[in-house]
């Protein structure tokens, strides 16, 4: 219980540290000092301190879409067990929700981008749809590689003690759905193989865009919830890959955590190493990631 | 399980992986360089599969070998194919990366699924992955020499075919004399050797290595 209470403070506390992680990794290999690493959260603080404008032709879906978007990922933050502890919120089958949570977060930020007129806004919205319906086959496939190992039903049981017992029996389909999730990562979180955080104003982006009339306070929901995403991710992660690390509380709560700046720490080296692939290349890394998760799947089921 | 029999799992599982690598890569410098690979993958395999206790000469001789022709010259052979050729290094495949990969994976659920169900002469000595990995392997290599058009691509194809023999004839090692797996080997060499000619000539002929151009009539 007091695990829970004090992952779901994490939960809220810790995500732009894990932004600002990944931005100071990039800054590293550029050969940058980089800003500090508590820069997203005056970044928050700034944003939240300005006034907002709304255009007249947008509706209240234009209002609801930031809030929507940050309480859905909130909300999926519940049903996820971190470090192995239990869940907040926990009952057969609820990966399912967790999973939809995330996709009615983007629902409403496509919805509303499309709310402004903007063609360039729609773009982006359609762009984000679809990659991310090649990203949820791959991230439902990574789960039920999981629920199959560990064999429950519940998301929490899922990343919970089950999980060390299947490093023993099933270790490379575990380290196969831990790929998968990475690359699903990297995809939901707009981060670069797939899209790059940090360009505007260029024909290739893709969160961004979608972004571009928010300002103010719904900037920083925004700008939150993408964090919150970020370190949803890294939990499943980290946990799969970690599971042995520990078995006593403190030594699950070590992993847990460390496991979060390693997985920050990967995300920023490989945004350093790689190039954004090209738009037509971006199904193809995704349907590679449902591949390697089918045949982990396999690999379990023979 | 062992610390032994869980890198064996890994490296069968990578073998795998590798394969889909392979269906999905556009690059062809990275296609040989992962091929290269597969083949000092399938080199270390003989030493870790070894019966325990055994005297390993015949084992070891199989591995350097396997290292030295797949990991080491027919890379080099094909990387010098494409300097000489000098030709664009994307791969340009007929069937598109997607649907090959999609092939490929059905082709690999197929081969794990049902495997264990092949009449094979022992099939309990053999590790489980052996020969779901070697007929995945086998069937990628198909997939490659028929869906891309440069002559370079089928050669890998066929390497990557001969890899999937290769795992597959693990299974054998036991009443395979050496003299039949160095037969193997040099085959394989000869092979590649010939069609780096073959691969030379197609060049000089066309100016490019896409084997679409040989069903167009000359005068």
């Amino acid at each position: 219980m007091l695990r829970t209470v004090l992952h779901l403070a994490a939960l809220l506390a810790l995500p732009p540290l894990l932004l600002g992680v990944v931005n100071r990794t990039k800054a590293r290999f550029a050969g940058r000092a980089g800003p500090p690493l508590l820069q997203p959260y005056f970044d928050l603080a700034r944003l939240l301190r300005k006034g907002a404008v709304y255009s007249r032709t947008t509706t209240w879906v234009f209002r609801a879409g930031p809030v929507v978007g940050l309480a859905a990922v909130v909300a999926a933050g519940l049903l996820l067990g971190m470090g192995g502890a239990p869940a907040a919120i926990s009952f057969t089958g609820d990966f399912v929700l967790f999973a939809y949570l995330l996709g009615l977060g983007r629902f409403f930020t496509a919805l509303a981008a499309l709310d402004t007129g903007s063609a360039f806004e729609g773009m982006g919205a359609a762009r984000e749809v679809t990659f991310a319906s090649l990203a949820e086959p791959a991230l439902f496939l990574c789960l039920i590689v999981l629920a199959r190992a560990t064999g429950t039903g519940t998301l929490a049981g899922m990343l919970g003690p089950g999980l060390v017992a299947a490093w023993g029996q099933t270790a490379p389909a575990l380290l196969l759905a831990a790929m998968g999730v990475f690359v699903v990562a990297l995809a939901e979180n707009a981060r670069i193989p797939v899209d790059d955080p940090n360009t505007h104003l260029e024909l290739t982006m893709i969160h961004e865009v979608m972004v571009l009339d928010h300002g103010g306070p719904d900037l920083a929901l925004i700008e939150y919830g993408a964090a919150v995403k970020l370190f949803l991710f890294a939990a499943i992660a980290s946990r799969i890959l970690l599971a042995p690390a520990g078995e006593g509380a403190l030594a699950a709560e070590a992993a847990f955590f460390g496991g979060l700046f390693l997985f920050a720490l990967g995300v920023g080296v490989v945004e350093s190493s790689m190039a954004r692939l090209r738009m037509i290349r971006v199904p193809q890394l995704l349907v590679g990631a449902s591949v390697l998760s089918a045949f982990a799947l396999v690999l379990l089921l023979r | 399980m062992t610390a032994v029999a869980q890198l064996l799992d890994l490296a069968f599982i990578l073998v795998v992986v590798i394969d889909f690598f392979l269906l999905s890569s556009s690059r062809m410098g990275a296609a040989i360089r992962v091929v290269a690979l597969q083949g000092g993958l399938l080199g270390v395999l003989p030493l870790m599969l070894a019966p325990p206790g055994e005297p390993l000469g015949h084992y070891l001789v199989l591995a350097v070998g396997a290292l030295a022709i797949k990991g080491v010259l027919i890379p080099w052979l094909m990387f010098r194919a494409i300097r000489e050729a000098s030709m664009r290094r994307e791969v340009e495949p007929i069937v598109g990366f997607v649907p090959s990969m999609v092939l490929g994976g059905i082709g690999v659920a197929l081969a794990f699924a049902f495997s264990s169900r092949l009449p094979l002469p022992e099939p309990s000595a053999a590790h489980p992955f052996l020969v779901p990995t070697a007929l995945s392997t086998v069937w990628t290599g198909l997939l490659l020499v028929v869906s891309r058009k440069k002559a370079v691509n089928q050669v890998l194809g066929f390497l990557v075919l001969e890899n999937g023999v290769f795992v597959f004839g693990l299974l054998l090692s036991d009443f395979m004399p050496i003299m039949v797996e160095a037969g193997v080997l040099l085959d394989l060499f000869a092979a590649v050797f010939v069609m780096g000619i073959v691969m030379f000539h197609i060049n000089r002929e066309f100016s490019s290595l896409d084997t679409e151009k040989l069903s167009a009539l000359k005068d």
